[in-house]
């Protein structure tokens, strides 16, 4: 298949080895990796604030980036992020729609029909679970809200994870709650978003993993920011690293952010 | 509807717990407004989460209520299709609201009620006072109603001289204490039961002296004091779950048996109902009777569900009042976008799976109506300015628990953007700068090249980073990084990775 990648503009900009490592996955899986360079955000960020007008030239330029996929140039866009996937299929429609752009409105429901979230093209698009990765790891992971409740993955993510040869998936105690990011709302409401976060790191660290791994980066960005302020040793990874890493081009673990000698992402 | 839930025990014995000198027992105290008062959502949630042992109460109750509404909605085999159903009736009923409330109005009528029309809370409160001075009596016994609190009904009785007696054993802590509810369905789930013990006997006058915090003890002076209460009062005043359109039918449904002691002794009953609450057949209970329970107590059936049909000679009140409040509603219904707001059937549900809510507690919110609910649904009534619709990391697990499947992370959504409007001249710095940021933020992600280059600028911050971390930032930066860490900014962004990739095939 030839697959278009939205990296999301918080990997591209923070964590582009989420990006990178889909790109070393598909391809391993023998799929065609497209990168269109016009490409900035979905919009999130602005529509979940309430400044739609503003997201208007920010989903047109996500539209326009993506619309070759409407016409069959490619078969399908990957978004390694539950929420971004989640605002391209149930919100930029709506935003064009209110600003009086019914055609592009058309135009990202097209695009929108066209895109998936990482475990959501593995599993019901590329109809696999073994990946083919290595990573003797033990790993908790944390389904994000919008990936649960939006998109409904359901146990994809995890069904990919356990297929993973080496690894050891610790269940995470009330996995299902909020780790209290939300995007503007960790700054809107930093102290409850704060006292969210200090029960989700309590969690990870129960687990005794010493990975934690999520959908978004978005989720992970915040708990490892709590993970590594509270001086645990537990990594953030994206679900796409850990299947990219392999016994032939393995990721390798360095020692945790904050704790004397900084990891570099080893690839 | 209200429940007993148990008590959390800050510590046990008997006598007058020695940490609660004399007034430390006082509420928040009554408002002016109780759809907004106190501290701004993020100043009032700061100082309740301080507050260890209400984060401790809340954590316990709302866990205890989750997990038995997740084991009693499992079992039922078409609990989606019931959603559905809910969903639907509301919707019709909002579709047709004034033709249905005509046919209420008749049907009461016909039965030998009177209906009043109260467009809004003094209107409401009025209408109320009236009735009340009519039958000379300056006390009343009352059923525990959320239309009431939201009109502050019980307070503008007493400008009046007739005190209003809350008789839901909660309702009456709140009331005892001068606080007010912090949950729609648990009131006083912010008490714990040492503190109840001492509110009983600071406050209620035929407490037994040597009253100990066991729940069941406290339950049966609450029991004794209010039975004296049901058999003297000559008036009660209720709310109402349904009014059944088709046969002018009201329905309350409760745990306690107040209600039904209310609904039935007193001569003449006076329902307070916002209009919203509305179903047009006798045959559409049947939905919400199997949605209520389940969605709010986490039992299957409620114990005690009460219905009257105007006025049945002989039997049960002989004079019945029923007042229609709009006090915002149509403003609501108005709204395309926020009506289903309206579509509540005020079970709780979300308040209990909120993980904000969670946290921080009802009173932070400032309205009768707190949790996820009360963040759409304060705002649209008073068609105020407001934080609550901040309130929300938009989660989703109030959509998903919904018995009648409101959209409120939508909702929350279009109200943001409603702020953001009402904000656009605002002389607020703080609106100032984020309208700034986001006008600066959408003009970098309209285009790839501009992106691009934007998406570098991160990397500066690799100047302050140590060890991987960036430790503290300069405000706002600092609103992150006062609980959290940054990690360093990547060397190169993914772009550039790629642009640098292409060129060397």
């Amino acid at each position: 298949m030839r697959i278009a990648l939205a990296a999301t503009c918080i990997a591209d900009a923070m964590f582009p080895q989420a990006p990178r490592a889909v790109v070393t996955l598909l391809e391993r899986l023998g799929h065609e990796v497209v990168f269109p360079a016009g490409q900035a955000c979905c919009g999130q960020m602005h529509v979940n604030t309430g400044y739609l007008a503003e997201a208007v030239p920010v989903v047109q330029n996500h539209v326009r980036t993506f619309a070759p996929v409407a016409d069959g140039e490619w078969d399908a866009v990957v978004v390694p992020s539950g929420s971004c996937t989640g605002s391209i299929r149930h919100q930029q429609a709506m935003v064009l729609e209110r600003a009086g752009l019914p055609a592009e409105a058309r135009a990202a429901t097209a695009v929108a029909e066209r895109t998936y979230e990482l475990s959501e093209l593995l599993v019901d698009v590329l109809g696999v679970t073994d990946v083919g990765a290595w990573f003797p790891h033990r790993v908790t992971y944390h389904p994000t809200c919008h990936s649960l409740r939006m998109l409904g993955v359901g146990d994809k993510p995890e069904r990919l994870l356990r297929a993973v040869e080496g690894l050891e998936l610790a269940p995470l105690a009330e996995a299902e709650g909020c780790c209290g990011f939300g995007g503007t709302f960790s700054l809107k409401n930093a102290d409850t978003s704060a006292a969210m976060l200090q029960d989700k790191v309590a969690t990870v660290v129960d687990t005794g993993a010493e990975v934690l791994t999520a959908g978004d980066w978005s989720c992970l960005m915040h708990i490892g920011g709590g993970l590594s302020r509270g001086g645990t040793a537990v990594r953030p990874m994206h679900l796409a690293e850990i299947l990219a890493s392999t016994r032939e081009a393995p990721v390798v673990l360095g020692p945790p952010a904050g704790s004397g000698t900084h990891q570099e992402v080893a690839r | 509807m209200s429940t007993f839930l148990g008590m959390p025990a800050a510590r046990d014995g008997r006598g007058p717990s020695p940490e609660a000198a004399p007034g430390t027992l006082s509420g928040v105290g009554r408002p002016e407004d109780p759809l907004h008062w106190g501290a701004s959502f993020p100043d009032a949630a700061k100082a309740a989460l301080d507050n260890g042992q209400l984060r401790r109460n809340l954590g316990n109750a709302t866990s205890t209520i989750r997990t038995k509404r997740a084991r009693v909605v499992g079992e039922v085999p078409d609990w989606e299709p019931l959603r559905d159903a809910g969903s639907a009736v509301k919707t019709d009923v909002m579709a047709r609201l004034p033709e249905l409330l005509e046919t209420l109005e008749r049907n009461v009528t016909a039965r030998g009620g009177v209906v009043h029309w109260a467009r809004d809370a003094a209107e409401a409160n009025r209408i109320v006072a009236s009735l009340v001075r009519e039958k000379e009596t300056d006390e009343v016994v009352k059923v525990k109603s959320m239309a009431t609190q939201e009109i502050g009904l019980n307070e503008a009785l007493a400008e009046e001289g007739i005190a209003a007696v809350e008789t839901d054993l909660a309702e009456l802590i709140v009331q005892l204490a001068d606080d007010m509810p912090s949950h729609i369905l648990v009131p006083a789930i912010h008490r714990n039961r040492t503190e109840i013990r001492d509110i009983f006997l600071e406050r209620m006058a035929d407490a037994p002296p040597d009253l100990t915090d066991v729940p069941r003890e406290l339950a049966m002076a609450a029991r004794a004091h209010l039975r004296r209460k049901f058999l003297s009062a000559k008036v009660a005043i209720s709310g109402a779950n349904f009014a059944v359109a088709d046969t002018g039918t009201l329905a309350v449904v409760e745990s306690e048996g107040n209600g039904r002691m209310c609904l039935t002794l007193p001569e003449t009953l006076i329902t307070v109902m916002g209009i919203e609450k509305l179903i047009p057949t006798f045959d559409d209970l049947e939905v919400f009777l199997q949605l209520l329970p389940r969605s709010s107590t986490g039992e299957r059936m409620n114990p005690y569900t009460s219905m009257w049909t105007g006025v049945t000679p002989g039997d049960g009140p002989q004079e019945f009042h029923l007042v229609l409040l709009d006090n915002g509603r149509t403003r609501v219904l108005a709204d395309e976008a926020g009506r289903s707001a309206l579509h509540c059937i005020r079970c709780s549900a979300c308040l209990n799976v909120c993980p904000v809510y969670e946290r921080v507690g009802g009173h932070a919110y400032g309205s009768v109506y707190p949790g996820p609910i009360g963040a759409i649904l304060t705002p649209q009534l008073t068609g105020e300015k407001s934080d609550l619709p901040y309130a929300s990391t938009l989660c989703g697990a109030c959509y998903q628990v919904c018995p009648v499947k409101i959209d409120i992370p939508s909702i929350l959504v279009e109200l943001r953007a409603r702020e953001v409007s009402l904000a656009g001249s605002s002389p607020d710095t703080a609106d100032r700068v984020w309208k700034a940021a986001m006008k600066a933020a959408s003009f970098a992600m309209a285009d790839g090249a501009r992106f691009r280059r934007a998406a570098r600028a991160p990397r500066l911050l690799r100047a302050i980073s140590r060890n991987g971390v960036i430790r503290r930032l300069p405000f706002p930066g600092s609103l992150w990084t006062r609980s959290r860490d940054l990690p360093e900014p990547p060397k190169q962004t993914f772009h550039d990775w790629w642009a640098g990739r292409e060129d060397g095939r």
